[in-house]
């Protein structure tokens, strides 16, 4: 009896302590997992040293998807947390539902803190904004479509890395003699068609990429330019100078890595894993594009995933996770963060930081996807806002795999994927009325 | 569950019943397994019918009701009837596979005499795997640049693609669930097998040598309850229980490959965030298994003597 009665006030003694410290706890949910799990825990504890008003705790919620299916599941019964990580295709998704975020530019300027948008770097700036350019969601992990180089493939067969998919024909045949496939890519949906886009600074869909309007929102899913890219990657495939193997983002990689393959497009966040993993030695460059079309080589769109302040906290809580987002974005955390997990920095003051240590010159493969997303923006390189895009993401997903099977071709496949997304818009149209 | 139940045919001796003084006692006894019942199936079921009439914001903002829209899409969706189709062979193939297999092993492990227990442990120790383990044993067997299996295949000339190729990753589904199922029904059947009472065994053995013929005339009919029981529960286990060894091997990302109906309603209602369509779909999955329910014990149910 003795021990209960002292465990109880020992208990209470510890709920005391917590108390008087009178700091404010927020959570923030996330869709990491991994190395990239742990990197968030470092940040978290670097924040709870850093300050005393307020203690974040993150959790990790499985995937990204995971992460946004349960962050929703929490608003409907009303345990949200203060701070929910969403990745790119699901941003519509939490953009478009009135009153479930609190923008993080009113969040940050209305807790009295300074806001630059201009302090962002050119591609990241308007993904995860609204159509006014406001901050919605604050851009955190950011990454860019590059290829890695398989260095010793291109050297064996005596040519140089292709930059536009003009100078990729002219050199594949020789990767080929040597032995070696000349390219594989990881994400076709996000290389091949969102990205395919904004580097040829082409319209991806009506509403002004959607960001206008959900009501009547339509994609360009039938532009010769695109068609032709995947006519291209059909015959590619046929001739042996690409190879696909479905949708799975690492089958497409082993390859790379074993050094079969001498130029693979992957994230510019896979490079941690692969100094890792790969067998040779390996460089990057910028995702190609055809120079034949007209205003082409604009930069990508940023992938990866943004951070969210959902409403219905306390003012206390919301002062919080605006003076997190502050610590995020300072120069010195970004940089921790773009060195930590290879995504890119965010900032131009981060990047230059980075750069004036000198770490691009020991890590240039680093530097790459940061290049791609500062390079001149087009109107239709900013970012897209389309309803229901992870459920048209697998229909392309579906229809590639029979591109490439040969069930199908090029242009029917692309019409199918217009009608079935077009219609998931319509129908996003109709949850949001 | 009556076919778990045997069903006397002479009328027994009436048990002691047990009373009650009090008639609400009972039912204060019942209620925390209705109360189970109610919160985890009826209730959520209910939700799915309202919500399988709307279309809903995610976010619960504000939803529009449109009567038999998400039944009429699903059903007219070509997509949704190529996933029908394939759930109907995958069911029956993973059914009738490993309750044959499973069958034949409990059958040859019935016969052995010496080192009895060293079989049957063996055998039965892959069901203690749980379904996504299972499902990742799979993928690293039938993957493609290191998977073993790929390149068993590849002696014969089978350039095995599974994620890629429609056929081969329906092949790998099928094999990996069958595997992982076999134990559950080779239990069930030895357990049947063990209950066919020796003097019947030995009766029928001076009536007929003929061992096939023994089996398919005394032993088999004696297996029927079990037998029909593990039909029900492999029909369930290859429409729901499968999903995470599918989840596994199509690595999250289904592509053209084949799915099962359970995994499109996880698909549409948990990634894609549409809850009216997801709901629509999970009524459809819940009528069918009603009605195969029913079918089965109307008419297979009538053939079967139990003993």
């Amino acid at each position: 009896m003795k021990t209960t009665a002292s465990i109880a006030l020992l208990a209470l003694g510890f709920s005391s302590v917590t108390a008087t410290a009178q700091s404010t706890g927020i959570t923030w949910w996330h869709g990491m997992g991994g190395a990239n799990a742990e990197v968030i825990n470092q940040l978290s504890t670097k924040f709870n040293e850093s300050q005393s008003e307020c203690a974040i705790t993150p959790v990790s919620k499985g995937t990204y998807e995971e992460a946004l299916a349960s962050g929703i599941a929490a608003f409907r019964s009303g345990e949200q947390p203060n701070i929910l990580q969403v990745f790119d295709a699901g941003a519509a998704t939490i953009i478009n539902a009135p009153g479930a975020v609190i923008p993080a530019e009113d969040l940050i300027v209305g807790a009295g803190h300074e806001f630059n948008r201009d302090a962002f770097i050119e591609g990241v700036r308007y993904f995860y904004a609204d159509s006014e350019g406001k901050f919605v969601g604050m851009p955190f992990n950011s990454s860019a479509p590059i290829m890695y180089i398989n260095t010793e493939a291109f050297e064996k067969a005596g040519v140089a890395a292709p930059k536009t998919w003009e100078e990729f024909e002219a050199a594949a045949p020789a990767l080929k003699e040597a032995g070696y496939i000349p390219m594989t890519a990881s994400q076709l949906t996000w290389q091949f068609t969102e990205n395919f886009f904004s580097r040829h600074n082409i319209q991806f869909a009506t509403n002004n990429n959607g960001y206008d309007s959900v009501e009547g929102t339509e994609m360009n899913l039938t532009d010769p330019n695109l068609i032709h890219m995947f006519e291209k990657l059909a015959e590619w495939k046929d001739a042996g100078l690409f190879a696909y193997y479905g949708a799975g983002w690492a089958d497409n990689q082993t390859p790379f890595e074993q050094g079969k393959v001498a130029m693979w497009i992957g994230s510019s966040g896979s490079f941690g894993g692969l100094q890792k993993t790969a067998t040779m030695p390996f460089s990057a460059t910028f995702l190609p594009y055809w120079a034949s079309v007209e205003g082409a080589g604009t930069n990508t769109f940023i992938g990866g995933a943004a951070l969210f302040a959902m409403s219905g906290k306390s003012d206390a809580e919301n002062a919080c996770t605006a003076s997190f987002f502050q610590f995020l974005t300072s120069p010195e955390i970004q940089k921790f963060y773009h060195q930590a997990t290879g995504y890119v920095a965010i900032t131009e003051a981060a990047y230059e930081l980075a750069k004036s240590e000198g770490y691009y010159e020991e890590q240039p493969v680093a530097e790459v996807g940061i290049q791609q997303l500062m390079l001149p923006s087009g109107d239709w390189s900013k970012g897209y806002r389309l309803g229901f895009y992870p459920q048209i993401r697998s229909i392309m997903e579906r229809e590639y795999n029979r591109i490439f099977a040969g069930e199908t071709t090029v242009q029917e496949a692309f019409e199918t994927i217009k009608t079935e997304g077009d219609a998931l818009l319509a129908r996003f149209a109709q949850t949001a009325g | 569950m009556t076919a778990i139940s045997a069903k006397p045919k002479v009328q027994a001796e009436p048990a002691k019943r047990v009373q009650f003084d009090n008639a609400l006692l009972p039912w204060l006894f019942l209620l925390p397994q209705l109360a189970v019942i109610v919160v985890f199936f009826y209730w959520p079921s209910v939700q799915a019918v309202q919500s399988s009439f709307f279309i809903e914001d995610p976010f619960g903002f504000g939803s529009t009701f449109v009567g038999m829209a998400n039944y009429a899409d699903a059903l007219a969706s070509r997509e949704y009837r190529r996933i029908a189709s394939f759930t109907a062979v995958f069911t029956v193939l993973v059914t009738f596979l490993s309750l044959a297999i499973g069958l034949l092993l409990a059958v040859k492990a019935d016969a052995v005499i010496r080192g009895a227990s060293a079989y049957k442990t063996l055998l039965i120790s892959v069901y203690a795997i749980a379904p996504p383990v299972a499902g990742l044993i799979g993928m690293m067997f039938f993957d493609m640049h290191i998977g073993p299996f790929v390149q068993m295949a590849a002696w014969f000339g089978w350039n095995m693609q599974v994620g890629l190729n429609y056929f081969d990753t329906a092949f790998a589904m099928v094999f990996v669930s069958v595997w992982k199922q076999i134990p559950y029904n080779f239990i069930f059947f030895l357990s049947g097998l063990q209950a066919v009472p020796v003097s019947v065994r030995e009766a029928a053995f001076i009536d007929c040598k003929n061992g096939w013929r023994r089996f398919r005339t005394v032993t088999l009919p004696l297996l029927m309850p079990t037998a029909f029981f593990l039909l029900i529960i492999n029909i369930t286990y290859a429409l729901f229980d499968t999903f995470g060894i599918i989840d596994v091997m199509v690595k999250d990302k289904p592509a053209n490959n084949p799915i099962t109906l359970v995994y499109k309603v996880y698909n549409d209602g948990f990634r894609g965030n549409d809850l009216g369509g997801s709901s629509a779909q999970s009524v459809i999955l819940m009528v069918v298994v009603f009605a195969l329910t029913i079918v089965q014990f109307r008419f297979l149910e009538k053939r079967i003597h139990y003993g």
